[in-house]
């Protein structure tokens, strides 16, 4: 046991100091002035960003629905495959992964801008263009693929772990294809759901330059917001952690909001 | 007593099945009809293809080649949930995010029985099974045996024609084994299910059955009641597997005479060709122990260990190393003479090949 303590030391001391520390410097930053007087005026202040809060909410639940939706039977198909097949193809699959994310996004304004290639492939076939570029709609589809990857990787780890027996039992009891799927797959992949939904929602919230890029400069999200307070012109560290504060808060409520949903000891019941 | 069912009680039928897993055959032409109501065992020795041959009943494998037919219809094809057909898994196979009572009315629930309906039943198979304080428990949470049970009961509580057991005592103690095999016989008989039984256990095999099939290397070895099984085993790998026996080679000089470790020996068997080499099985309790040393057979006890009801003996004869069993005991180095009465003498064919 003590051993075992001494081997966790520097793993505690890394949290001491990447994680604590920082958080009592935003902390401290955000509950006083320039002066280094004490106030809640910094927080309170962040009321007036309450409309860009609630959109980058707003998108980010969109963002983590698209991503569940499209993951979800793509990770199933994955984990019914042979062990190495699907291996591979998970593999492939996140390879983009390695690309730098402002490539990444780079190479998303030139997919849909508006002499994009999505547009001269459309052109190609009709008479009409699709403005997608500068929307919440891009801003979205960027983020999407950004974070799809967390969501597969999720999905796939749980679902790998359901027993092919468990399938085969409920046949057995009568379950065609889709009452298998009702009644065992989705129930024993709500784990991964669970934390697929956290790994995306969260760095989704706090998203920045993706939406820069993609959506212009009206569609700005919150992590832009914070951004600016600290590399942008307006520089003002103490706002700036004053959203940052207030924005940890509101995600810590959205996930334990989420997390109600599921029956919090699933993950050891899978076999 | 059991009456000789008739032709049309056939419930199950494999014709000529085989399976092959990557160029490796499993099951090798399985001949098989299973009677209406009855209780009819698969045993053989672990990966001869007894839980793949339940596989292929329940729909959960396809056969390479052959036929499965279900009351005269041929249900090859029919994929697992429209076969009228429960299985209780070797692996148990619950469900982890149901409870015991939810476990159970699985089955029900897809089949749209009312909410009344399913709880009175569940009832009823949690007090068969010995586990009514037990319905709010989740899976995780009970013992290997107990959920041996609750795979039982959720099998059981969807009244199949069929019922497919995949050895389902193995986890439990001996004692208890022994009241859940008369249990299990019991519901057979008084629901009038059809059991299609899975064990490697020959006593499990031989007391609960009325027809046992023998199996090894995905062939069947012989099909037949408890006694035909135990009494005229048919080749000599079933003489081995169920119970332990003595085989020895030996030579058919006619009919009813054979030669082994030397000598002529009569017995009750015949059909043989002059000088065909056969098996002879003889049982360890056939043999008898004399002090008499102008025997035929006579040999030096090599070990002697007490097994409870009876000792059991290794003695060397003519190079052969007999397994006895005999109430007497004997003092290890001792000459011994050894007698067998003419019908002990089992001659088996040698199996071709
Ligand atoms: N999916 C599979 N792929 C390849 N080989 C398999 C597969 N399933 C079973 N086998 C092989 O088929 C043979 C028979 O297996 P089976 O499970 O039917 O044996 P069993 O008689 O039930 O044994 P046990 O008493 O150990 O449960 C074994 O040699 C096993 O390795
Ligand atoms: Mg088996």
């Amino acid at each position: 046991m003590n051993k075992l303590k001494v081997l966790s030391l520097p793993y505690m001391m890394w949290v001491c100091l990447f994680t604590v520390v920082p958080l009592i410097i935003v902390l401290f930053f955000a509950l006083t002035t320039e002066n280094g007087e004490l106030t809640i005026m910094n927080v309170s202040g962040v009321g007036r960003y309450f409309s860009v809060i609630i959109k980058s909410i707003l998108i980010a639940g969109v963002v983590t629905l698209a991503s569940l939706l499209v993951a979800y039977p793509f990770s199933y198909i994955l984990s019914q495959m042979e062990f190495k097949t699907g291996n591979f193809i998970l593999f492939i699959s996140l390879l983009p992964m390695w690309v730098n994310f402002l490539l990444r996004a780079y190479a998303w304004v030139t997919i849909l801008e508006k002499n994009g290639l999505l547009n001269r492939v459309l052109g190609f076939f009709f008479s009409w263009k699709l403005d997608i570029i500068n929307t919440k709609m891009a801003v979205a589809i960027g983020m999407v693929y950004n974070y799809l990857p967390f969501m597969v990787l999720a999905l796939f780890s749980t679902m790998r772990k359901i027993n092919i027996g468990m399938i085969e039992a409920a046949q057995d009891l009568g379950a065609s294809g889709f009452g298998v799927f009702r009644k065992v797959i989705l129930p024993l992949s709500m784990p991964g759901v669970i934390s697929g939904v956290n790994m995306v929602f969260v760095p989704a919230v706090s998203t920045f330059i993706i939406s820069r890029m993609l959506g212009g400069g009206s569609n700005m999200l919150i992590g832009d917001l914070i951004d600016m307070q600290f590399l942008g012109n307006i520089y003002n560290p103490h706002v700036g952690a004053a959203i940052s504060l207030v924005l940890m808060i509101l995600i810590l409520l959205c996930m334990s909001l989420m997390n109600q949903f599921g029956s919090e000891d699933m993950e050891g019941k899978l076999i | 007593m059991r009456l000789k069912p008739l032709k049309s009680d056939v419930i199950i039928k494999l014709s000529e099945i085989c399976v092959g897993f990557d160029d490796e055959k499993i099951l090798n032409n399985i001949n098989l009809d299973i009677y209406n109501k009855s209780f009819a065992t698969l045993l053989g020795p672990s990966g001869c293809g007894k839980t793949t041959t339940l596989r292929i009943i329940g729909g959960f494998e396809k056969p390479t080649s052959g036929h499965l037919y279900f009351e005269g219809v041929n249900i090859t094809n029919l994929p697992p949930y429209k076969r009228n057909v429960n299985t209780v898994f070797q692996k148990y196979a619950l469900f982890p995010h149901l409870n015991v009572y939810e476990n159970i009315a699985f089955g029900l629930k897809i089949k749209k029985f009312s909410k009344k309906e399913i709880s009175l039943k569940v009832g009823e198979m949690l007090e068969l099974v010995n586990l009514v304080p037990f319905d709010k428990r989740s899976i995780d949470r009970l013992s290997g045996g107990q959920q041996q049970r609750v795979a039982i009961a959720r099998a059981l509580v969807n009244s199949p024609k069929v019922l497919l057991l995949d050895e389902p005592l193995g986890a439990l103690d001996l004692k208890l084994r022994k009241d859940m095999q008369a249990e299990l016989k019991r519901i057979q008989q008084s629901l009038e299910i059809t059991f299609i039984y899975v064990t490697h256990d020959q006593e499990e095999a031989l007391t609960m059955s009325d027809i046992v099939i023998v199996m090894n290397q995905g062939e069947i070895q012989q099909i037949g009641t408890p006694l035909d099984i135990y009494n005229e085993p048919e080749n000599a790998f079933v003489a081995d597997f169920i119970g332990e026996s003595n085989i020895i080679d030996g030579t058919m000089k006619e009919d009813f005479l054979v030669n082994f470790l030397g000598n002529n020996f009569v017995c009750v068997d015949g059909g043989f060709s002059p000088d065909e080499p056969v098996d002879v099985v003889i049982r360890p309790e056939d043999v008898k122990v004399l002090d008499d040393t102008t025997m035929k057979l006579t040999g030096i006890v090599k070990s002697i260990i007490f097994k409870g009801v009876h000792y059991e003996m290794v003695v060397d004869s003519c190079g052969y190393s007999w397994l006895i069993h005999s109430t007497v005991p004997q003092e290890p180095g001792k000459m011994i003479g050894l007698e067998i009465a003419p019908n002990d003498i089992h001659i088996m064919r040698k199996k071709e090949g």
